[in-house]
């Protein structure tokens, strides 16, 4: 009697149709405000940055010693200079395109150096555990340890400040939470029966650790990378505020605003528009990373 | 209990151990020291003689098992720039950055705490949205832009707190602000998704079923689990507040050890430098070890074995 | 004799993301003191929610109606959250399902298990340690005054449920709800405790509402069965009544699934009952259990009745007792 059982117009769960994932996913995109916002902006100093070297209104580096800190031009300043001049007279505008090229290299650079070697420290001492973890876990503690904006300040000013100093130096130093994350990350992949299954039908490690680990941590790799590129370029910032950074006559924002702090009482605008500039970005980075765990895994929202 | 605290200690002096020696190789990372100290007007032979005299000449090991062996008995040997012992100076400067540090952390645990908890109780609400707005705006306000931001509305337009020094309370008070609030937001959302994690656990709901009142549920029950993963992350921002410290002290002339190093940094002045990044590093290791025995104590689970 | 707890109507409705979930779609029963009540039913039947409704243990955005909820005469929907937790704990106490997790492991058992007392009898701690002592021991538990400092997770799963029970004791309840109270645990634990809740239900002459999915559970310890699907009640009766008179598809299902030693032959299929429950979001006409029903016809696609043979016994389907019956001793030869 089990044989034929009509269907008899009751809705199963399955019968709901919903939006199909690819849907799903659009609509969480669309829905996240700060995701749109945080990309809107990055977009943005994305083109900025790129497109300085067309866009921008005068030269960078060209000192007009007579026409100094002149004001923007809601101010007392001009249209031809719509952010003002610094205390040098270079164009403010300009130079904040070109300090966009700067924070962005930085943050990129810097964040694949420190994912390259976290994520290998990480995913290692996660999947071979024992020895290994002790080791990675050890290396961890001592590098948090360390106090990263005074040993940075110190190295790069030992070794002498450059860009490719800075992005070296970040990298080197920022790796700690991309090993913390991707180790626990991996753990948990480890224990999951498909890996189980996959070293059973006798797949090699570097196989099992490319095509089933690592697919399955990108996502928290991709929010971990967001994070360390919005820390190097706020730790580049601070580096080249101190004096101990980028070093002029380059475009650094961090370096602008030292530059404005001289003029703090009387020329405030100095230092908040490369402020804003800084914080616009870092802002942008974080709420696309913030954004990215949402949409791509909404059963950990809360 | 004691075989954990053990544990903890050993692997605290292999951590203090490591970074000694990191520290140490700060030395040799660029420049070779025996030339920083003799300045740039130096002859080859000045420099011999320096290289001698302090022993530069020795193998690294030799040099590094003494300079660490002094360090232990307090001795970082003597300032290039000021010719005091750096034991004295960090003596002079290091209160100040401590009264900073607590000063900051208490401020952010104080703002953060119970606003992640209020946020947690009521998911979604204008409170909880407020929250994560200062949370969101902190992660990516550069903290020395935020000083200065400071420093123009309190100190300049409105004149109402000093903005350079040491002598008063008062100075203190916009480098706390500033110092503190970039370790709020972790504090925060950890508290918050702590909280909501175990608000949704078996245990609260055990306790509501026994009738318990809200305060109780929320305090006894939920908060004591939901603070323990909190306890190391404050305790990981004490220490990373310190080491962040030298753009606040710097900023606010603060004269604590922050501000030292930073001079000394700009003087190539080596021994404080490495001084100073030590203490920091050890400061830190003490206190995540600290922290690891108040979790120890918080959680019965690793406290009774 | 005066029912504990009367319910009639109630329905429970949760907003979800595709409209409404109607998970409790209009149930009624009742228990009386010193009565086990077991509701059977598959996971998602609605079973637990309305054990966590009759507790108010639902989230907020759950809404929950009913014509009647009464507790020993009160009206539980009237009652304010703070009136609900003075009733909680005290007069009606709940055992969950998960041992292991139920327990706050920051706090000794002692503590945990003293708490309801110290906070609803307004005793002495010395009042309620000897009461949690004496508890412990009359759950089973050996040592009983040493175990008050222990904490969870020092103990196993099947002594964590009795410090559970225990707890649920505490206040000598006039109710005692248990969710699953064995699910979790190992086969041979689980007779222990299902024993031991029985003897205690007599003990303390409390009503017992037990909620399972398993009719082995039921056959030993119940007076009154309930058996719910889709949200509804389908068919309740004595346990006599429903084992030896199975009226709805549903239950004859079920107690064909169980093995009987002896009669069952070695090797042969037990029986199953095709087919998935149907969703509950948005309005259902008619039989729920049609799409896996036999027997179904065309009057089920909008009809679903429900026949009170006698207070306390009746089934819900578009059959005559007859009926059902032959349609019983059918799927039994199949």
């Amino acid at each position: 009697m089990t044989t034929t059982i009509a269907n008899r117009g009751l809705p199963a769960a399955e019968d709901i149709v919903g939006p199909t994932p690819g849907q799903q996913m659009r609509r969480r995109i669309f829905g996240h405000y700060g995701l749109l916002f945080g990309g809107t902006i990055l977009g943005i100093m994305f083109l900025m940055a790129i497109l300085a070297p067309l866009i921008a209104p005068h030269d960078p580096y060209l000192q007009e010693l007579l026409g100094r800190m002149q004001q923007p031009v809601w101010m007392s300043g001009s249209w031809d200079h719509i952010l003002g001049t610094d205390h040098l007279g270079r164009d403010f505008l300009t130079r904040l395109m070109y300090g966009a090229q700067i924070s962005l290299l930085i943050g990129f650079a810097a964040a694949l150096i420190s994912g390259v070697i976290g994520t290998a420290l990480g995913v290692a001492a996660g999947y071979f555990g024992g020895r290994v973890d002790m080791v990675v876990t050890f290396l961890i503690t001592v590098r948090l340890s360390m106090p990263v904006v005074l040993v940075a300040l110190a190295v790069v000013a030992l070794i002498g400040g450059s860009l490719t100093v800075v992005i070296s130096v970040l990298g080197l130093l920022l790796w700690d939470r991309f090993a913390v994350v991707m180790r626990s990350a991996t753990m948990q992949i480890r224990q999951m029966d498909y890996v189980a299954a996959a070293k059973a039908v006798g797949c090699s490690t570097p196989r099992i650790l490319l095509t089933e680990i690592l697919p399955n941590i990108v996502n928290s790799l991709i929010v971990v990378v967001t994070l360390e590129m919005a820390h190097a370029i706020l730790l580049e910032a601070a580096l080249s505020f101190l004096g101990m950074g980028v070093q002029p006559p380059m475009p650094s924002w961090g370096l602008m605003v030292s530059e404005g702090k001289e003029q703090i009482y009387f020329e405030a605008w100095m230092i908040t528009i490369p402020g804003i500039a800084l914080f616009l970005l870092v802002l942008a980075i974080n709420l696309v990373g913030d954004g990215i765990r949402d949409v791509t895994a909404p059963e950990h929202r809360n | 209990m004691l075989v954990y605290t053990l544990k903890r200690l050993f692997l605290a002096f292999l951590v203090a151990l490591t970074v000694s020696a990191i520290t140490f190789s700060l030395t040799y990372l660029a420049s070779d020291p025996a030339t920083a100290m003799a300045g740039e007007t130096a002859s080859d032979a000045d420099i011999e003689y320096i290289r001698t005299l302090y022993g530069f000449d020795r193998p690294i090991t030799v040099q590094y098992l003494e300079w660490a062996g002094r360090a232990i008995q307090g001795d970082f040997g003597e300032s290039f720039y000021f010719k005091l012992p750096v034991s004295t100076l960090l003596f002079e400067r290091l209160p100040v950055s401590m009264i900073l540090g607590v000063c900051a952390i208490s401020f952010a645990i104080i703002l953060s705490i119970p606003l992640g908890v209020l946020a947690a109780i009521r998911p979604n609400s204008f409170l909880d949205r407020m929250a994560l707005g200062i949370s969101v705006v902190g992660q990516a306000m550069p903290s020395f832009w935020l000083a200065l931001l400071l420093i123009l509305i309190f100190g300049v337009n409105l004149n109402l707190l000093p903005i350079t020094g040491s002598e008063t309370w008062k100075h203190f008070i916009l480098p706390t602000i500033v110092l503190g609030y970039y370790a709020t937001p972790a504090i925060m959302r950890l508290t918050r998704t702590g909280m909501l994690e175990v608000l949704g656990s078996d245990y609260i709901r055990t306790a509501r079923a026994k009738g318990l009142s809200l305060p109780v549920i929320l305090f006894k029950h939920a908060l004591r689990n939901a603070v323990i993963p909190v306890v190391s992350l404050a305790a990981v921002q004490f220490g990373f507040m310190l080491g962040g410290s030298i753009v606040i002290e710097s900023i606010f002339a603060l004269h604590g050890a922050g501000y030292l190093a930073w001079e000394s940094i700009g003087r190539n002045d080596l021994p404080v430098v490495q001084a100073v990044v030590l203490v920091f590093s050890l400061f830190y290791i003490v206190l995540t070890f600290l922290s690891d025995l108040l979790n120890a104590w918080l959680d019965p689970r690793i406290r009774v074995g | 004799m005066s029912a504990v707890l009367e319910i009639s109507g109630l329905t429970v409705d949760i907003p979800v993301a595709a409209g409404d979930l109607h998970a409790v779609r209009g149930i009624d029963f009742s228990v009386d003191k010193g009565e086990t009540l077991c509701i059977v039913g598959e996971s998602g039947c609605g079973k637990s929610l309305t054990s966590l409704s009759i507790m108010g243990l639902l989230p907020k955005r759950a809404k929950i109606n009913a014509d009647k909820m009464q507790f020993t005469g009160t009206d539980l929907l009237s009652l304010k959250e703070r009136e609900l937790a003075a009733i909680r704990g005290n007069r009606m106490a709940m055992i969950f399902q998960e041992p292991m997790t139920s327990l706050n492991p920051a706090y000794t058992i002692g503590n945990q298990l003293m708490e309801p007392y110290l906070r609803h009898k307004k005793s002495s701690d010395k009042e309620a340690r000897e009461r949690a002592i004496y508890l412990l021991e009359r759950v089973g538990i050996t040592a009983a005054a040493s175990r008050l400092s222990q904490y969870p997770h020092q103990l196993s799963g099947g002594l964590r449920q009795r410090v559970m029970i225990a707890m649920a004791l505490m206040c000598d309840p006039e109710l005692i709800i248990a969710d699953e109270p064995t699910t979790a645990l190992d086969v041979t634990i689980q007779a222990q405790i299902l024993h031991l809740l029985a003897e205690l239900r007599n003990e303390f002459n409390s009503a017992l509402i037990l909620i399972t999915h398993d009719l082995g559970v039921v056959a030993r310890v119940a007076d009154k069965v309930a058996v719910m699907y889709a949200g509804k009640i389908v068919e309740a009766g004595t346990v006599e009544e429903i084992f030896n008179q199975p009226l709805h598809p549903y239950t004859q299902g079920l107690i064909n699934c169980i093995p009987v030693p002896g009669k069952t032959a070695r090797g042969s299929r037990l029986g199953s009952i095709p087919g998935i429950v149907p969703t509950l979001i948005g309005d259902i006409k008619g039989c729920s259990f049609r799409n896996r029903c036999g027997f179904a016809h065309d009057a089920c696609d909008t009809n679903d009745p429900f026949h009170t043979l006698n207070p306390g016994r009746g089934y819900r389907c578009t059959l005559d007792v007859p009926a059902c019956e032959a349609n019983a001793k059918e799927l039994a030869s199949a």
